[in-house]
């Protein structure tokens, strides 16, 4: 069979990769305060237990905030960019960009205390502002990075056919390009909020009194009584970070075919 | 006149549109790397900055034994992640670029690239549970019977670091190869066999050659920011697993020294990019060589 070991090898890498995600539902559902095999028994306590936990549900809700800000934000600069790059030919584009997308490989820790250092010394108070801020930071790289090949594809004569045929750049935008590059701008929101719902290093530094979600988790984690909890609250996180995933992707597809461009798969 | 035309040339609107991300950056980004640069020459005591120059932190940072390990075992285990991480991740890239039918191909870079996407910091913990003592692995192979004592040497320390980091970092690697993989015109290979070499002289003399960049491009996205790394370090790699990152956090937050805490990033941003240039330095050359 042609690729027979590799595909072994490919499977189980795989597995290497899905271990943690597999692991998290059967510790959520298990009967016992110590996260090791043997498996006791099913139930769903900790989940019920979710509900009543008042800190965690302003840190849920103070997270939602960040991150549906982050995610607007970070597309409409990202749509800027990217526009800009696809459609015009200027002197120092490259370098302008390359220092657009440069915290996509900065260590977050830099990016945390530089912005924390900045903030103290203006003598602003932190908050979910600054951590948005931040999250925007680190998320305009993807949103360019996705709406890219959106705005690559396009093609510059519906434009202009837009032009001759009497509408404004403004109408022209609205009606034909807006629509075309959609399902890119779908996606990059979907993103910007899954990255800025998980990010945890910017937010740890940034957030001031009012943690948001994983600052939250992280406290929890030095008590080994509240782990089952918080193996039930992460698979709730993975389920919906899957079902946005899927969805990003199913918009990036659509796109891709919309702009009759050719598939080149993943989002980076 | 000549001011309103420029204002409708292609370079003006382009700068027009950019602008607001590029502002963004320069605010956010450019002005707070400039600040932790001059907070690196300060010093602080207690809650008052002395902004004279000085290069007291640094002359500090260089000496200090417990500032200089830490530095060493952040390149130690960066390098050491970066390797098993790329080294994991070829076959892979190579699998679903060579062996995997056109229409699939989405789909599986699309569930290499799912965990990643889910929770960090409870991917982490789950690590530690699966490397504990108690954990899922030590359990397996005893229940299993191939080992009697569980292994000791998987969880706080810098193996277990290793270990996390390359799961974590897999993506990075995978895609950036794979773009490269793809770009291969294989009708390159086609004329290595016909002309005699077999499929793994091919493989070394002509795919491998043409899949450096992306190579190059795995080793610099999972290098760089894994020096950096925080969570992973603090939960499952003991006392003798922290990483710098850990001390910039204890220097900003806890001891309250931020000049110091400024010192050690830019120092880990310098050696990060020192070893950066010099890796594709080197792989300049070898390439070169290859022609």
């Amino acid at each position: 069979m042609k690729g027979g070991w590799l595909k072994i090898y490919a499977i189980g890498y795989l597995l290497f990769l899905y271990a943690p995600i597999i692991l998290l539902p059967i510790f959520a559902f298990n009967d016992a305060t110590i996260i090791a095999f043997p498996l006791k028994g099913f139930t769903t306590q900790w989940f019920s237990e979710l509900a009543t936990i008042p800190a965690l549900h302003s840190a849920v809700l103070n997270s939602l905030l960040i991150a549906v800000t982050t995610a607007v934000v970070s597309t409409v600069l990202g749509v800027c960019a990217a526009r800009a790059a696809a459609r015009y030919q200027f002197p120092g584009k490259k370098g302008i960009m390359g220092a657009i997308m440069l915290p996509l490989v900065l260590p977050e820790i830099i990016v945390a205390v530089s912005l924390l250092v900045v903030l103290l010394q203006l003598g602003l108070s932190l908050g979910a502002w600054t951590v948005i801020l931040g999250h925007v930071l680190i998320c305009t790289p993807f949103s360019i990075a996705i709406l890219n090949s959106a705005f690559q594809n396009l093609d510059m004569s519906m434009e202009e056919a837009s032009y001759d045929l009497g509408e404004t750049p403004w109408s022209t935008f609205r009606l034909i390009t807006l629509p075309l590059v959609m399902p890119g701008i779908i996606s990059s929101l979907l993103i910007g909020f899954t990255i800025s719902l998980d990010e945890f290093i910017i937010a740890f530094f940034l957030t001031g009194a009012e943690p948001t979600l994983p600052v939250y988790l992280w406290s929890q984690l030095r008590f080994p009584q509240k782990i089952p909890v918080v193996m039930a609250l992460g698979t709730i996180l993975v389920l919906l970070s899957i079902i946005l995933l899927t969805m990003a992707e199913y918009f990036r597809r659509r796109g891709i075919a919309r702009a009759g461009g050719k598939d080149t798969g993943g989002f980076l | 006149m000549k001011l309103r035309q420029y204002l409708r040339s292609d370079a003006a609107r382009g700068y027009l549109l950019v602008s607001p991300t590029a502002l963004y950056a320069l605010l956010l980004l450019a002005v707070p790397l400039a600040a932790i640069f001059a907070f690196s020459f300060w010093t602080q005591d207690y809650l008052t900055i002395d902004k004279t120059w000085t290069l007291k932190n640094y002359r500090e940072a260089l000496s200090e034994p417990l500032y200089r390990e830490l530095m060493f075992r952040s390149v130690r285990i960066s390098a050491a992640v970066t390797l098993a991480t790329v080294l994991l991740a070829f076959p892979i890239a190579y699998f679903v670029s060579f062996h995997v039918p056109k229409e699939r191909k989405s789909l599986w870079i699309f569930l290499i690239t799912i965990p990643f996407w889910t929770s960090y910091l409870i991917r982490v913990f789950l690590w530690k549970v699966i490397l504990g003592y108690n954990g899922v692995l030590n359990t397996t192979l005893q229940g299993v019977g191939i080992i009697d004592e569980p292994l000791t040497f998987i969880l706080y320390n810098a193996n277990a670091v290793v270990i996390t980091l390359a799961h974590a970092f897999a993506p990075f690697a995978i895609l950036p190869i794979f773009v490269a993989l793809e770009k291969i015109d294989r009708s390159l290979l086609e004329a290595s066999l016909d002309l005699g070499e077999s499929k793994v002289t091919t493989f070394f003399r002509v795919t491998l050659p043409l899949a450096m960049p992306g190579v190059i491009a795995a080793v610099l996205i999972v290098f760089i920011p894994t020096i950096g790394d925080y969570v992973t370090p603090r939960l499952v790699g003991g006392p003798n697993g922290l990483m710098i990152a850990n001390m910039i956090q204890t220097q900003f937050l806890k001891l309250n020294n931020a000049p110091m805490g400024a010192t050690l990033a830019v120092l880990a941003m310098l050696i990060v990019t020192a070893i950066s240039l010099v890796f594709v330095g080197l792989n300049r050359k070898f390439l070169r060589g290859q022609k």
